[in-house]
């Protein structure tokens, strides 16, 4: 007989989690129904109470200091579908609710309905597939049900894709759908894991798993399989191919959600697995392999990103050397429990270096979209005169870029000390001279972008668009967040282990 | 040799089919037939999972059928989308084809 | 059937997705798809899933080859050049040993699955009169696994919204494909006569035995849909502008309703989206009837794709 989770009375918070994953769809649902300029009120309206629910989850979340149970319908797993969230889930949703405020400010002067017109295209799709990122992303976070979340992974496909061809031309269109294919591929995977998971254990709820699971062969194909295909949606080298042609195309709103968010939520569902379902199966050995697949990417991404000449296809390869970072953490991880000794530092770590690159991405590639609105292109040769016509945006481009480095006191800094730390502490300092490197690497074009920008313009110059003052604090107050990140780790509470399980006794 | 595990290998060879064919075709609608491919090998391997639960008088773990269908209509969506992306690009370019023909200028 | 027509089934699936794979031509592999699909049908049979083999006969037989057919033909000049294209040998060997590797271990996978196979069946089996219905795929899917069900309506929702944003900027609020020339007193006319009505008795009888027996609203929506696009393709009728109100109406009400339904759950019987004590077979039934237009009409949508002629008459 199949152990069935206990029946829990749904606390207050927990019965938010469903107005956390469903406001952003109706939403769009409601979005789609009055059409037109409504599109975008309905976003903002939206917007704003979905960032209440979550400040109100994430206080729910620290007056219990426990995980926060849902059973949807009042089935109880294996047979129905519960939502769980813990302190990674609420962290996650606090900054995805934080990064989506600030591009919806900055894109309101993109994407508003030209007058005149009651429909346009491109604004109101924009509006309607930011809601739908969101909400999948909070499904993301929130789900307890391997096959929820590979619906959620689908729901995030669908909505960010055409976010990549979102203008219309045939290079952002062939970018997309190299994009979908290889989501696609990825979900296909995932999805074989999960119905082998269930063939072996006969339920697809996370914690029934994470108490029945043994290291199997079946288990460790499933392990594979599921991996294989998140890290073809997370871009990790060397299945990111992908993602410098889509992000580098896109709006540059658009680019902030997917460079920002879009691949953050195929990475905590690769770190859901490894911490809650696959602790077992997740040997030091097995996750050399990710951490080694993602020095590359540190190493490599950083390089080519050294040789662009465009500003947002350097963006676009940080990104692809930035998810490097993402899982050097798993090795470490892993040997810890593996030690008996605690993992949390470098969990925190973790997640204070997805918190960091979040905002911190997303603020560049808006800035690196007012830089060619006003310049008129973004080659970084000629970039001169935009420090003197931006001058808010360069500072936070150039702020954002020290967080990714990990100068102190940004939440970078903070995230690589907690993972070198790690890293000594299990005598894998390997890692360390990948961490080095890539920051050595980050900073050098982060310089030169810098140098360029301060160069004063040609004589008589002005700029092709002036640009509102609101969209530039937009853009700085998510570099601001990225960079002071690191007084966060002052906080009294140690977030990340409220609710986790999996974590050694 | 039970009925499961024929359609069982079945599956398995039709994911790898698919994933060949997803590989090495470069035509993107080819890549799509072999995604559908590779997608129906998967649907098989659930559907064994869900006969081989048969129990309690039905013929089949009802879980996973579930699943199955959840899974059909999310395909099919996919497969929509790729053929207005793709029909689009054609439209756009000329051409339907995933190399970039120029290099990335301004 | 008998395991020796189960061989024989698997094979001839076998061969054609081979063969789907290495013809050389597009339209032919499209071609080959249509019948595959139709013994994937028998494969579900054989393996005793009734329901999937309605969906994959409705869908993934009918509906994606028709729209794989559609876009090989509109895609026909490009084929030419695409053809050129051709990988090198040694991408080709690599995928082959990666392809063989997957294979392999999947086998090795299927074997090992254990013996007495945990299931959910007697679970299930022990709730189903709490949910009113008989047909136990049914109940999971509007009652056991409701999200799953009004995520997936969401799901062809958002699909349909990405299509559409790939218009054309002057096509916007138009109507999708080309305007149809057809003869109206043509066999294709003729069948659009006929045939909808028929398919829409059908339509509504699978959907409302879907409670008890197999069947439901993806089935019935399915061939409303396919109603609708027969009489759009033979010009009866032409596609809808998407910008009309009565559209997007129909796209939201049903999953509008199923988040309505889910949270009168919380009010009344304590969490989203359980049904209250006798009311169970009611309530799903609601949210099927309003799901049944939502399903047809987007999934005729996402097979129309998107807008390309101005709505407004001149």
């Amino acid at each position: 007989m199949l152990p069935t989770a206990p029946t829990i009375m749904p606390t207050a918070g927990a019965s938010l989690l469903t107005v956390a994953v469903l406001l952003p769809f109706f939403g769009v649902l409601f979005g789609l129904l009055l059409g037109g300029r409504n599109a975008e009120r309905v976003a903002w309206a939206t917007i704003v109470l979905g960032v209440v629910t979550v400040l109100a989850i994430s206080r729910s979340l620290l007056s219990t200091r426990a995980a926060l149970i849902y059973h949807l319908g009042g089935w109880a797993p294996p047979l129905g579908i519960a939502l769980r969230a813990d302190g990674l889930s609420v962290c996650m949703m606090l900054v995805v609710a934080v990064v989506v405020a600030a591009v919806a400010v900055y894109a309101h002067a993109d994407f508003s309905t030209p007058a005149g017109a009651r429909e346009a295209r491109g604004p109101f799709s924009f509006w309607l597939l930011l809601l739908a990122v969101w909400g999948s992303l909070n499904l993301i976070f929130v789900s307890g049900d391997i096959f929820t979340l590979y619906v959620a992974l689908e729901l995030l496909t669908f909505a960010g894709a055409p976010l990549v061809s979102l203008d219309g031309r045939g290079e952002t269109l062939q970018a997309a759908l190299r994009y979908l294919l290889f989501a696609l591929a990825g979900s296909m995977f995932y999805l074989l894991g999960a119905f082998l998971l269930y063939g072996v254990y006969g339920t697809l709820d996370i914690a029934l798993l994470a108490s029945q699971i043994k290291a199997q062969p079946v288990t460790w194909a499933a392990a594979a399989l599921m991996t294989a295909g998140l890290l073809a949606k997370t871009a990790l080298f060397p299945l990111h191919l992908w993602l410098p042609p889509a992000h580098a195309g896109a709006p540059a709103a658009a680019s902030a959600l997917l460079s920002g968010l879009v691949i953050k939520g195929s990475w905590f569902l690769v770190l859901r697995l490894w911490l809650d379902v696959f602790p077992v199966t997740a040997t030091p050995a097995a996750a050399q392999w990710l951490a080694a697949f993602g020095a590359s990417a540190i190493i490599i991404g950083n390089c080519v990103a050294l040789r662009q000449a465009r500003l947002k296809l350097l963006i676009a390869y940080s990104t692809v050397a930035q998810i490097g970072y993402l899982f050097l953490m798993f090795p470490l991880v892993a040997a810890l429990d593996a030690s008996r000794l605690a993992s949390g530092p470098v969990v925190t770590g973790g997640l204070l270096q997805v918190v960091s690159h979040a905002t911190a991405k997303a603020a560049m590639f808006m800035a690196a979209g007012l830089i060619y609105a006003t310049l008129g292109h973004d080659r970084i040769a000629d970039l001169r005169g935009s420090a003197r016509a931006l001058p808010l945006t360069v500072t936070a481009f150039v702020l954002a870029g020290a967080s990714l480095v990990g100068l102190p006191p940004s939440g970078g800094f903070v995230a690589k000390w907690l993972l070198l730390s790690g890293a000594t502490a299990t005598a894998q300092w390997w890692w360390m001279l990948a961490m080095l490197a890539g920051g050595l690497l980050t900073s050098a074009y982060v310089f030169i972008v810098m140098v360029r920008s301060l160069a004063p313009a040609p004589a008589g110059w002005t700029a092709k668009r002036r640009v509102s003052a609101y969209q530039q604090w937009a853009v700085m107050a998510l570099a601001q967040c990225s960079f002071l990140l690191g007084f966060a780790v002052l906080l009294p509470i140690d977030i990340v282990q409220i609710g986790r399980t999996g974590a050694p006794p | 040799m039970t009925t499961t595990t024929i359609f069982g290998f079945c599956a398995a060879v039709l994911v790898g089919l698919g994933l060949y064919g997803l590989i090495v075709n470069p035509q993107p609608l080819r890549k799509l037939l072999a995604f559908n491919l590779m997608g129906n090998g998967v649907f098989l391997i659930c559907a064994v999972i869900a006969r081989r639960g048969a129990a309690a008088g039905m013929g089949g773990d009802p879980v996973p059928q579930a699943l199955l269908i959840t899974a059909i209509v999310v395909a099919f969506a996919a497969s929509a989308l790729a053929v207005a992306l793709m029909l689009r690009l054609s439209e756009e370019t000329g051409a339907c084809s995933l190399s970039s023909t120029r290099g990335e200028g301004d | 059937m008998s395991i020796a027509t189960h061989i024989s089934l698997a094979l001839l699936l076998l061969g054609l997705a081979f063969w789907t794979i290495v013809v050389r031509d597009t339209f032919s592999a499209v071609a080959g798809f249509i019948p595959y699909g139709l013994l994937l049908t028998s494969a579900w049979l054989a393996l005793a899933a009734i329901d999937v083999a309605l969906t994959e006969a409705a869908i993934g037989a009918g509906l994606t080859g028709a729209l794989l057919i559609a876009a090989a033909s509109r895609l026909h000049k490009t084929e030419i050049a695409a053809r050129a294209e051709q990988r090198g040998t040694i991408t080709r060997i690599l995928a082959a040993i990666l392809a063989t590797t997957m294979t392999a271990a999947i086998m090795a996978c299927i074997l090992r699955l254990p013996d007495r196979a945990p299931t959910l069946a007697p679970t299930v089996a022990r709730h189903l009169a709490q949910t009113g219905v008989g047909n136990p795929i049914t109940a999971v899917l509007l009652s056991f696994r409701a999200m799953d069900t009004l995520l997936e309506a969401i799901v062809l929702l958002v699909g349909l919204i990405a299509i559409w944003s790939l218009a054309p900027d002057r096509a916007w609020g138009g109507r999708p494909g080309q305007a149809q020339t057809e003869d109206p007193k043509g066999p294709l006319a003729y069948l659009a006569r006929v045939l909808p009505p028929i398919g829409i008795v059908i339509a509504i009888y699978i959907f409302w035995v879907g409670a008890d027996h197999p069947g439901g609203k993806f089935q019935g929506a399915t061939i409303l849909a396919a109603m609708w696009l027969l009489v759009m393709m033979s010009g009866l009728s032409d596609a809808p502008a998407i910008d009309r109100g009565w559209l997007r109406f129909l796209l939201i009400v049903g999953p509008a309703a199923f988040i309505a339904v889910g949270f009168l759950g919380v009010v009344v019987a304590g969490a989203f989206l359980s049904y209250p004590t006798g009311f169970a077979k009611l309530l799903i039934v609601l949210i099927e009837a309003a799901l049944l237009p939502s399903l047809a009409v987007t999934l005729a949508l996402l097979l129309a794709g998107p807008p390309r002629r101005p709505g407004r008459r001149a």
